[in-house]
């Protein structure tokens, strides 16, 4: 059996004394993609957050590539590798967008012009300030930050909310063409179950701050009953 | 297409950040002035010196790093003391008295940071406030090393390089808080426009994220604040040689929010709105304070008003932006 990249064991973890996983344990294969699907307030960006270092652990291990991560530091995290988008997109403001590529570029295969093939909208649009772009592109420029450490994981926190259907086609493009590259894992925490499935390997559900289901995406994707027993109306209307 | 202009790099960025505007070069030339248009006002002139370093070490934290304190007067009444002190116990030299001040200034910033570093929005405030008024009340108790509310008495200074005495026209006085801030000035000019002080920049507008792409934001605070702590020692280490005596009032609260009043008045984040503040705030005193002695703080209050509700980048900041609009026309 090949080490996994990441893996969680037994996780728990909240903000202060709200704990919000209760022993979460997950795999996260080199290169692979996991779907993070659940209801609301379940526990998915939290989860994120945690892999990331940014709640505080009340038990289990974070383990990265064979060594224990728990107590190194976000920034260590995104050193050794760990790339995150968050659902606030975080755009510096007075950076440009190609600044804001730039300032965070760590060196491998996603440079500025690999950043702009992927999203040529950025392009266009390189020398607006952070806070002059619409919700999607701030998006698109979120994710293409992320790749531009170069990360061997990149965590993705509901990339595709809230933005307008062309440009859910866009990112959806990007982010097949991202798994299709194989240059890094993905963790994909999405409302569009469907699309999320799509997007992914593997399928993760959490209820309640812990793993429900565990499977392939594929599997999950025709079975409704678990998903609607899980995830809720939104996939049954959808099916 | 774009691609045919020169791709900005970071150190090409900096390069240009770090060019001088013909309008720095007036500036400076213009502290200056004071010797030949206001001679009976050199007094006036150095403590407004000092309190623009004391401004300006405010700035690096919370202009660039985004920290605000409600304490920072701590770093510059234990600067204030230990030079005073160090004249009394050790000798009246100025440089090491000053090197002195600084040191121990930053020794508690640095002690002090590794808290300041963790945490933000009130809790901070309400940190650096606790600091601050720790301070003032240790400096307050230990009576028979700082002579409470008495002050330090005894401060005997040297003449500097052993030829210029500290006279009570304030020409030795003003100059040597004016070449301190001037070299002061330019570190933090040096800092600030460094990739450090681009890392601090980062943290202040997105806390968040800057750890997410690598920078270990604590150590960035805490250098920070250390650098900060040292400046305020140094201002306040000037303050006692100049004025051969180190008072209370030099760790107070009220020297703590001044400060930030002068740093909002003058534009927080610009390097010379701690300078502009700090001028404006002094001679305001020394004027409104000469009209009604007791209530000259009400006009302060009527300044930061207007200021922070028309200008919020304040005067530094409205001036540029009435500059910018001007040249484009």
């Amino acid at each position: 059996m090949v080490e996994p990249l990441l893996s969680l064991k037994n996780v728990r973890a909240g903000y202060g004394d709200a704990m919000v996983l209760h022993g979460v344990s997950l795999d996260v294969r080199e290169n692979g993609s996991v779907a993070l699907l659940g209801r609301n307030g379940v526990g998915k960006s939290t989860l994120l957050m945690t892999i990331m270092g940014y709640t505080q652990m009340r038990g289990g291990d974070i383990v990265w590539r064979g060594q224990n991560i728990v107590r190194v530091p976000p920034h260590g995290r995104a050193r050794a590798g760990i790339g995150w988008v968050a659902q606030e997109r975080e755009i510096f403001p007075s950076l440009s967008v190609e600044e804001n590529l730039t300032t965070t570029a760590r060196p491998g295969k996603y440079d500025l012009a690999a950043a702009f093939r992927m999203f040529p909208r950025l392009q266009e649009r390189r020398r607006n300030m952070g806070n002059q772009l619409s919700g999607g592109e701030q998006q698109m420029l979120a994710i293409a930050r992320a790749l531009m450490l170069n990360p061997s994981l990149l965590l993705l926190d509901e990339p595709l909310e809230g933005l307008a259907p062309v440009i859910v086609d866009e990112l959806i493009a990007a982010i097949k063409l991202m798994n299709a590259d194989k240059t890094s894992a993905v963790v994909l925490v999405e409302q569009h179950t469907d699309i999320a499935l799509e997007l992914t390997e593997d399928a993760v559900v959490l209820e309640r701050g812990a793993v429900a289901h565990s499977g392939k995406s594929a599997a999950l994707a025709n079975d409704h009953a678990t998903l609607e027993r899980l995830v809720g109306l939104r996939v049954a209307a959808h099916a | 297409m774009a691609t045919s202009t020169q791709p900005v790099t970071p150190q090409l960025w900096l390069r240009q950040q770090c060019r001088w505007h013909p309008l720095e070069i007036v500036f400076w030339l213009s502290t200056l002035l004071p010797f030949f248009l206001f001679p009976n006002y050199l007094s006036l002139a150095s403590q407004i010196a000092i309190t623009a370093m004391f401004a300006l070490s405010l700035d690096l934290i919370l202009g660039y790093a985004g920290v605000v304190s409600l304490g920072h007067a701590a770093f510059f009444g234990i600067g204030a003391y230990g030079a005073g002190l160090f004249s009394i116990h050790v000798w009246g030299e100025p440089f090491t008295g000053l090197l002195f001040g600084g040191l121990i200034a930053g020794i508690a910033g640095y002690i002090t940071s590794f808290i300041v570093a963790r945490f933000r929005h009130l809790t901070l405030i309400m940190i650096t406030l606790g600091i601050g008024l720790m301070a003032h009340e240790i400096a307050n108790k230990a009576h028979s090393l700082t002579g409470g509310s008495d002050g330090l008495q005894g401060v005997k200074i040297q003449p500097l390089f052993g030829v210029f005495k500290f006279d009570l026209y304030g020409y030795v006085a003003y100059s040597y808080s004016l070449a301190a801030l001037f070299i002061a000035f330019l570190a933090v000019r040096r800092i600030v426009n460094s990739p450090f002080g681009l890392a601090l920049r980062g943290i202040r507008e997105n806390w968040t994220r800057m750890p997410a792409i690598g920078a270990d934001r604590p150590a960035h605070i805490r250098k920070a604040y250390t650098i900060a702590a040292v400046l305020a020692g140094f201002a306040g280490a000037i303050l006692t040689q100049t004025t051969q005596s180190a008072a209370l009032e030099s760790i107070s609260f009220g020297r703590s929010a001044d400060v930030l009043v002068m740093l909002v008045l003058g534009g927080a984040g610009r390097l010379y709105g701690g300078l502009i503040g700090a001028t404006i705030f002094m001679v305001a005193r020394d004027q409104f304070s000469g009209i009604a002695p007791q209530y000259w703080y009400f006009w302060i209050g009527v300044l930061l008003i207007v200021v922070v509700m028309f200008m919020p980048n304040g005067i530094l900041g409205g001036l540029s932006y009435i500059y910018a609009r001007w040249r484009r026309k």
